[in-house]
């Protein structure tokens, strides 16, 4: 576990493998929250303003090694807590956020980093209120992401680590190190395992009958007036 | 040849056995003289035939344009800034003292991460979390500690100017930047001497002459190195 934490707000994350149906479901979370009239915000990985130049640069040059992968993305999420998610979740919002610390233990440790060292970079996030992992086979994902993306690109694919030539061999070789990791994490963090393979909208009803649960009777920061939420606003977009 | 020793788990993918160079870091604060010293170190250490790199904090090309962005404006957070300076501090640490070390030169480091945890704890990071972060860190062979009181510092800074965050402008300690630099700088002498045991710092009083200074120092890396 994660520290523990007691903010007004609630914080509600999803994990998985790329190609898991994650984000999907956390849009749909979303929108549903917002039509019960909540106050709730999202917050998505690796999208700081303040450390996005420095990332590109890194990734362009591929001048990023597991150590410096592992750095960039938590001064990400960092800038990401200290001026969005914190501030929110004590001001009593619900805080959707796509990718937690979660995803760099996963990601990091089957780039080779030590296991400890990441777990101490993120020891300033609180332990969210729901994590869903969203758990598909390799088989369906890898086709999803084939299917979906023009390219994969040269980290996606973990190309870094010289699995493979072949880029696709290399990605799924990749994806199986990280949903490996995932695995090992679920009693660790306490996960709230989610079919990823079933229908769209039969994972979603098991989402929000979960999300339901956690909200029930509970009295956040009461939302604005629908038609006077200000859309695009820094940080506060919708998923 | 001598071994490779790290503070923690190092570069676990990337394991590093023998280096034949010697990593030398000035510590020190603000003011204190550390690149008048490490120029005349250069000069010395070159003189007798070694190989020579300078490194300096924040001066890595992944986040050097990054950083100065990001200090430039007011969003940057005091988790934010800690992970920011520990990635420049990584990539220099990989990409340029190992790989100098490895060949055999003698690399110089203007300030190590002992600097980032200081002025971390200062505004308020954790002191365990702020360490753990350098479990990656290579031992240095040798650390110099240049001590010297606020008196001193404030000599040598006020010919340039009061700097923003040399004065710790950002934490709010005073409404100007002449009482905001001695508090600060007071702050950050404090987790220097902190650290001093901990790091195995060779401390050396910095409020005498350039040429007293450099003495001493000189003598320590000539023990030092008259194995080599």
């Amino acid at each position: 576990m994660l520290r523990t934490s007691d903010y007004k707000g609630k914080l509600i994350i999803v994990e998985g493998i790329d190609g898991s149906g994650k984000s999907t479901q956390i849009a749909l979370l979303y929108k549903w929250l917002r039509s019960l009239g909540k106050s709730v915000y999202f917050s998505e990985w690796n999208s700081s303003k303040l450390v996005k130049s420095t990332t590109r640069l890194g990734k362009k040059g591929r001048i990023l090694t597991p150590t410096t992968f592992s750095l960039i993305h938590a001064t990400d999420f960092a800038d990401r807590w200290e001026n969005h998610i914190h501030p929110l979740l004590k001001a009593g919002a619900i805080m959707l956020v796509d990718r937690y610390a979660f995803t760099a233990f996963a990601r990091d440790v089957s780039r080779g980093v030590d296991p400890q060292w990441v777990r101490n970079l993120y020891s300033f996030a609180p332990q969210p209120d729901i994590a869903f992992y969203f758990r598909v086979p390799l088989d369906t994902s890898v086709e999803r992401i084939l299917s979906s993306r023009a390219k994969i690109k040269y980290y996606e694919s973990g190309k870094d680590l010289g699995l493979s030539d072949d880029k696709v061999v290399s990605f799924r070789l990749f994806q199986q190190r990280i949903s490996d990791e995932y695995e090992n994490m679920v009693s660790e963090f306490g996960f709230t395992v989610i079919d990823g393979s079933l229908p769209i909208h039969a994972q979603q009803q098991q989402v929000r009958n979960i999300a339901q649960e956690l909200i029930r009777e509970w009295q956040g920061l009461p939302a604005l007036h629908a038609n006077s939420i200000p859309s695009g606003t820094a940080g506060g977009e919708q998923p | 040849m001598r071994e490779a020793v790290f503070y923690g788990a190092g570069f676990p993918y990337a394991p590093v056995k023998e280096l034949p160079g010697r990593l030398i870091v000035l510590e020190g604060t603000d003011g204190v003289g550390r690149s008048t010293q490490i120029q005349m170190l250069g000069e010395w250490i070159q003189a007798e035939g070694f190989g020579v790199l300078d490194t300096e904090l924040a001066g890595s090309g992944l986040t050097k344009p990054g950083l100065d962005k990001a200090k430039a404006g007011n969003t940057l957070g005091r988790l934010t800034m800690s992970l920011f300076y520990a990635t420049d501090f990584a990539d220099r640490l990989e990409n340029q003292i190992i790989p100098a070390l490895k060949g055999g030169f003698h690399v110089l480091s203007d300030r190590y991460f002992y600097s980032i945890i200081a002025r971390n704890v200062v505004r308020g990071a954790d002191p365990v979390w702020s360490r753990k972060m350098y479990g990656f860190a290579l031992k240095p062979d040798i650390i110099f500690y240049l001590k010297a009181n606020v008196e001193t510092l404030m000599t040598r800074v006020v010919g340039r100017g009061f700097d923003y965050w040399e004065s710790g402008m950002d934490i709010g300690l005073a409404d100007n930047r002449y009482d905001s630099f001695c508090i600060y700088q007071s702050r950050l002498i404090e987790q220097f001497d902190q650290m001093a045991d901990e790091f195995g710092f060779i401390t050396i009083d910095a409020n005498r002459s350039e040429q007293e200074v450099f003495a001493d120092i000189k003598k320590h890396v000539q023990s030092m190195t008259d194995g080599d």
